[in-house]
């Protein structure tokens, strides 16, 4: 074999046993990176400052930074790990970097506020988040929606979900479900009014039947709802002044606290019970009640009538 | 190593140095001193932060550009000036130029990083007033940044074989910044689909990944970094830079010199 030749055989042999080798060193050396021997840590974890140091190559930067939040997550997902702690920093300097980045909104409403293993647990930056996103894109009202969600399923705080609910549903194009959400947030913090403008609201603009009917048959729960609240008050007033609870609801009438004795939406009389409280008497026709019902009741899926 | 290797390393070194490229030392000097005097009245808490990481960075970039630079004419020059005759035309191989022309470059490196480590640990004295036992790791980012060198002066190299300087410099800086990604690389591929996925996994993987070795960062921070990393770490270089010359010498063997 003349010494040129040689060489290249062995030349090849060793180059094609490196790239192998070099292959399975690298899968090593990853394995060892994941082993914490170097902290997660982000170095540079101010959005302005790498906004600054992309030299205007801020679209790419944030589409790199973009994988990586949902390598991250999905990474950590996968080992049902507790600690995300990375994953709030990695969509804010996203989202700084491109700020109409909507998919990373929408990623950190639904992983960044659920607790852990589902999510990071962090609602309070999973909302200021879906802030800055609103605050960038006010005409996508996907991002309202998604702060209404994370205010209602993380937090409870139904105030601030039908606040959010309420800013989407006024977005252009916005989907009609953000006025019928918006109601139904504001119906659970006890701001009835508020709750009986938005579903009238929805009920008058909405060319869906089946939102059409959803707000009629809220709105007839909330009728219901502020009559057995007036007349309970009612009843615990002729208590005060009378000494002894009323027989019936035209006591009420008698003693001239009630100019009529009131109909539900349905056309039927309320109930007085004997402790006091007023319940409506076919609670299956009024889904979504929260008040008027028996005790322990438990109300059947909503269903919409006819003339809705 | 052949004593032919040896005399060939040694010629590229003392090139090198006639070349004026250890002038870059003085520009480094400059750097630290200016930075240290600086971040020590401008910062609080951060002297030692700031020193190791525009430490590092500058030796890391300062040698880059060099064994770019100097790497992609280690063989058009020699071919340019017809002093590769001279030396093909003694009982020298030419695995054996490639070889010791690497091992030039990489002294060279070496001897220049020597000198900017000195630079920064000087610096480090100088804001923290006394070492603390963390400084040590700067060893560690020192020698990563080092293997960082040895690949991409053998990817030099390995482009000088055949391709002009100026598009071997292109090509090199091009896998500078790509391997500096490899990671992202990864992740792109791992969320791509079907022949994409392959792809772009095997592309991943041929890259140099001089992301993993770098600690640059951590290391600024007092993190260890583990034993066996750094000798997987050091496997890997080695084995990548060996590829790259294979490759290389393979190209240059069947390159037509007339």
């Amino acid at each position: 074999m003349k010494p040129s030749r040689q060489i290249t055989l062995v030349a090849s042999t060793l180059l094609l046993a490196c790239m192998l080798a070099s292959v399975l060193l690298l899968r090593k050396v990853d394995r060892l990176r994941s082993g914490a021997t170097l902290q997660e840590v982000l170095y540079i974890s101010s959005p302005k400052a790498l906004k600054r140091l992309s030299l205007g190559y801020d679209g790419l930067l944030a589409d790199i930074y973009w994988t990586r939040a949902v390598q991250y997550f999905g990474s950590k997902h996968f080992a049902e790990s507790q600690h995300y702690d990375l994953l709030a920093p990695l969509l804010e300097i996203t989202t700084a970097l491109d700020p109409h980045l909507t998919v990373a909104y929408e990623f950190g409403a639904n992983f960044l506020a659920p607790k852990p293993p589902n999510g990071a647990g962090q609602p309070q930056r999973a909302i200021e988040l879906s802030e800055f996103g609103i605050r960038n894109n006010p005409n996508e009202w996907r991002l309202y929606y998604d702060l209404g969600f994370i205010y209602y399923m993380e937090l409870k705080d139904y105030t601030h979900a039908a606040d959010a609910f309420a800013r989407g549903s006024r977005v252009p194009n916005a989907h009609p479900f953000l006025g019928v959400m918006a109601a139904q947030m504001a119906q659970h913090s006890g701001e009835l009014r508020m709750a009986q403008m938005m579903w009238s609201t929805t009920y008058q603009s909405t060319q869906d039947r089946n939102v059409r009917a959803n707000a009629a048959t809220h709105l007839r729960a909330l009728q219901v709802e502020e009559d057995v609240t007036n007349l309970e008050n009612l009843v615990s007033a002729y208590r005060s002044k009378t000494g002894r609870p009323p027989s019936s609801l035209t006591d009420l009438q008698a003693a001239g606290m009630l100019r009529e004795v009131p109909m539900d939406p349905l056309g039927h009389t309320y109930k007085l019970i004997s402790d006091g409280r007023v319940e409506v008497r076919t609670p299956d026709d009024f889904p979504f009640l929260t008040k008027g019902t028996p005790p322990g009741y438990v109300a059947p899926p909503p269903k919409f009538l006819p003339s809705d | 190593m052949s004593s032919r290797i040896r005399h060939i390393a040694s010629n590229t070194f003392r090139e090198a140095v006639r070349d004026r490229v250890l002038y870059n030392l003085i520009a480094f000097a400059v750097l630290m001193c200016g930075a240290s005097i600086l971040v020590g009245q401008i910062s609080i808490g951060i002297e030692r932060l700031v020193v190791i990481n525009l430490g590092l960075t500058a030796i890391s970039l300062f040698g880059m550009v060099i064994a770019i630079f100097i790497g992609i004419g280690l063989v058009s020059k020699e071919i340019e000036k017809r002093t590769l005759y001279t030396v093909l035309s003694r009982p020298v191989r030419r695995w054996e130029f490639i070889v010791g022309k690497f091992f030039g470059l990489a002294g060279t490196l070496v001897v220049n990083t020597f000198f900017m480590a000195i630079g920064v640990f000087l610096a480090l004295l100088y804001v923290s007033q006394r070492f603390q036992t963390a400084d040590g790791w700067v060893l560690v980012a020192l020698y990563f940044i080092v293997l960082q060198f040895l690949m991409i002066t053998a990817l030099a190299l390995f482009f000088s074989s055949f391709s002009s300087p100026l598009l071997s410099a292109v090509f090199a800086f091009s896998l500078f910044v790509i391997g500096s990604f490899a990671e992202d690389l990864r992740g792109f591929a791992a969320m791509a689909q079907g022949a994409t996925r392959w792809l772009a996994t095997g592309a991943a993987y041929l890259v140099p990944n001089f992301a993993s070795l770098n600690v640059i960062g951590s290391v600024a921070h007092g993190q260890g970094v583990a034993g066996t990393l750094i000798l997987s770490e050091t496997a890997y270089a080695m084995v990548y830079a060996a590829m790259a010359l294979c490759g290389a010498v393979l190209i240059f063997e069947r390159r037509n010199l007339k």
